[in-house]
């Protein structure tokens, strides 16, 4: 069971009490119009999928409700750090030396 | 190869069972291979296999970083069945299920297949339309299967609660007769045995760094043991598929999260089937041994470590139980997890890719150890031919962009 930090909640919660929505800071393409099916595919499809750091999406399902990113090792699982939408992760990969 | 038999099993036991021959040798690596398979899995090693039978290609080896089937292939709940909705998926899995009801005589090998039939469980209304659209989708593909009411459903399972009184009450099922299961381990070592008398190099301890091109093409694999020259290169690598895709800077539409299981204690036989529902999101089957094999879903976050967390472990338990109240008071003797490699539409990817020689059989997920002896089959002519075998075009990964997926969450979801 992980413990995550909910940065607008302030806590330390268990984690059933949030659901995980995948890798985070995905950007929709602002002209879909204009990008190639391989684009589209990639944006909606493909992703990261690391072993190591992951920058990722939590919803605090059974809390505020609010979503929020978190960063984590998916190796060990430690989370290094959570932070409200709109705001850079502090822990990145090449930092780390870690891919 | 030597043979195995009832009259050999005789024969060894008059000298002690010390002279048996080893199963498969631990050669040292090669300058090149035509075939380099990343990945001693199941579906590395059938892969392996039917290059060498059916393409005469016997310069192969297959690396794994492990030792043989200790990744996925060890730890599923060995579930074998073919009902799944759409077509392209029904035949890739019958056409295994086909395979596997040969494959023990073909290999020589005990794999302990067992038809002893799969119950899909209906709980709602809308289940049950679903089972019944299922159903009628795979017996018009040739494959077997029947709805089942609640009161057959009861008469085929007497412990399982058919009553009304259940939170969650049985409505009916689905029932294919020639699913069943497998011993995993078996499947790995009886191709891993067969591959290796064809003249397959079986190299364990040995992990791929990075995967070396020229013009667009692959030239060899770097490993710890160094580099090997390779003319083409499978990567069966399942939950660290992304991982090896990265060395080519790749990217898959693959997500890979831990996927729990876990064994009761022995028991006197008491379950003689397989029983699953994606509703109350649990399954059970009683293996040989006597222990009762339970599956959990998956994880919802991604994760490498090959183990879960517990709370996973409990919501399956609490749905075995609502099923099986008979079952409350077994003990589990041990649980685990194993890293699976899931994508969108829950089906795989078996497929050439824009780097010439480079081909990846992946993203069987929550499902693949049904599909061990297919998979192989499909994906090793697909890469003696450098073209895809009919039954694996339709997973080819452009479907992502032509936007052609097959969506089988419906019978795939908990129903591995
Ligand atoms: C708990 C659980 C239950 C399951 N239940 C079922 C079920 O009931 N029915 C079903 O059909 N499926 C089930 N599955 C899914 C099934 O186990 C897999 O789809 C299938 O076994 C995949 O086979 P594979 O040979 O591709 O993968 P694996 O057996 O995982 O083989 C991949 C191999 O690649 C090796 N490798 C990875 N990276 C490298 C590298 N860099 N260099 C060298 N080697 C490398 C790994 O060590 C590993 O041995 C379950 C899975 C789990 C985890
Ligand atoms: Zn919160």
């Amino acid at each position: 069971m992980l413990l995550i930090h909910c940065p607008y909640c302030e806590e330390m919660r268990e984690e059933e009490e949030f659901s995980p929505a995948g890798q985070a800071h995905i950007e929709r393409p602002l002209q879909p119009e204009d990008i190639s099916d391989e684009q589209w595919a990639h944006y909606l499809f493909f992703r990261k999928n690391p072993r190591g750091l992951h920058h990722e999406m939590w919803l605090h399902a059974a809390g505020c409700r609010k979503y929020f990113n978190a960063t984590r090792n998916t190796a060990t699982y430690e989370i290094m750090e959570t932070y409200k939408m709109g705001q850079a992760p502090r822990v990145t990969a090449n930092e780390e030396g870690q891919s | 190869m030597q043979q195995y038999s009832g009259f050999g099993l005789l024969k060894h036991s008059l000298s002690y069972h010390e002279n048996w021959q080893r199963v498969w040798s631990n050669p040292t690596p090669k300058k090149h291979y035509d075939v380099v398979i990343i990945g001693g899995g199941g579906h590395g090693l059938a892969t392996a296999y039917y290059l060498a039978k059916e393409h005469g290609i016997t310069n192969i080896a297959v690396i794994e970083k492990g030792y043989l089937g200790g990744g996925n292939t060890a730890r599923n709940t060995t579930i074998v069945r073919s009902n799944y909705l759409w077509d392209e998926a029904s035949h890739l899995y019958e056409h295994s299920l086909k395979l596997w009801e040969g494959l023990a005589q073909e290999l020589n090998y005990n794999l302990m297949f067992s038809q002893r039939g799969v119950l899909n469980l209906g709980h709602t209304l809308q289940d049950m339309r679903d089972i019944e659209r299922r159903v009628n989708a795979n017996r018009l593909n040739g494959i077997d299967g029947e709805v089942l009411t609640t009161a057959q459903v009861q008469e085929m399972v007497p412990i399982l609660d058919c009553s009304t009184n259940a939170r969650y009450p049985v409505m009916g099922a689905s029932w294919q007769a020639r699913a069943g299961t497998a011993r995993h381990d078996a499947v790995a070592w009886g191709f891993a045995r067969a591959a290796d008398a064809l003249g397959v190099d079986l190299l364990q301890q040995t992990e791929v760094t990075g995967i070396r091109r020229k013009d667009g093409a692959v030239e060899g694999v770097e490993t710890n043991r160094g580099f090997i020259s390779a003319g083409k290169v499978a990567c069966v690598a399942a939950g660290n598929s992304s991982v090896i895709a990265k060395m080519v800077g790749m990217e898959l539409p693959l997500e890979s999260h831990p996927l729990q299981a876990m064994v009761s204690e022995p028991l006197k036989p008491i379950l003689d089937t397989v029983v699953m529902s994606n509703h109350v999101h649990g399954y059970v089957s009683q293996s040989d041994k006597g222990d009762l094999v339970i599956g959990a879903g998956i994880d919802g976050y991604t994760g490498y470590g090959q183990r879960g967390s517990f709370n996973v472990v409990e919501h399956t338990i609490a749905a075995i139980i609502e099923m099986f109240p008979i079952f409350s008071r077994v003990r589990l003797n041990r649980a685990w997890g194993g890293i699976v490699d899931t994508c969108p539409d829950a089906c795989p990817i078996i497929s050439k890719t824009h780097i010439k020689g480079l081909y990846f059989n992946c993203g069987w997920g929550t499902g693949g150890f049904k599909a061990t002896p297919g998979a192989g089959h499909v994906f090793a002519h697909t890469i003696a031919k450098d073209e895809p075998h009919p039954l694996a075009k339709p997973f080819s990964i452009d479907r992502f962009s032509s936007g052609e997926l097959i969506d089988e969450h419906g019978a795939a979801g908990v129903a591995h």
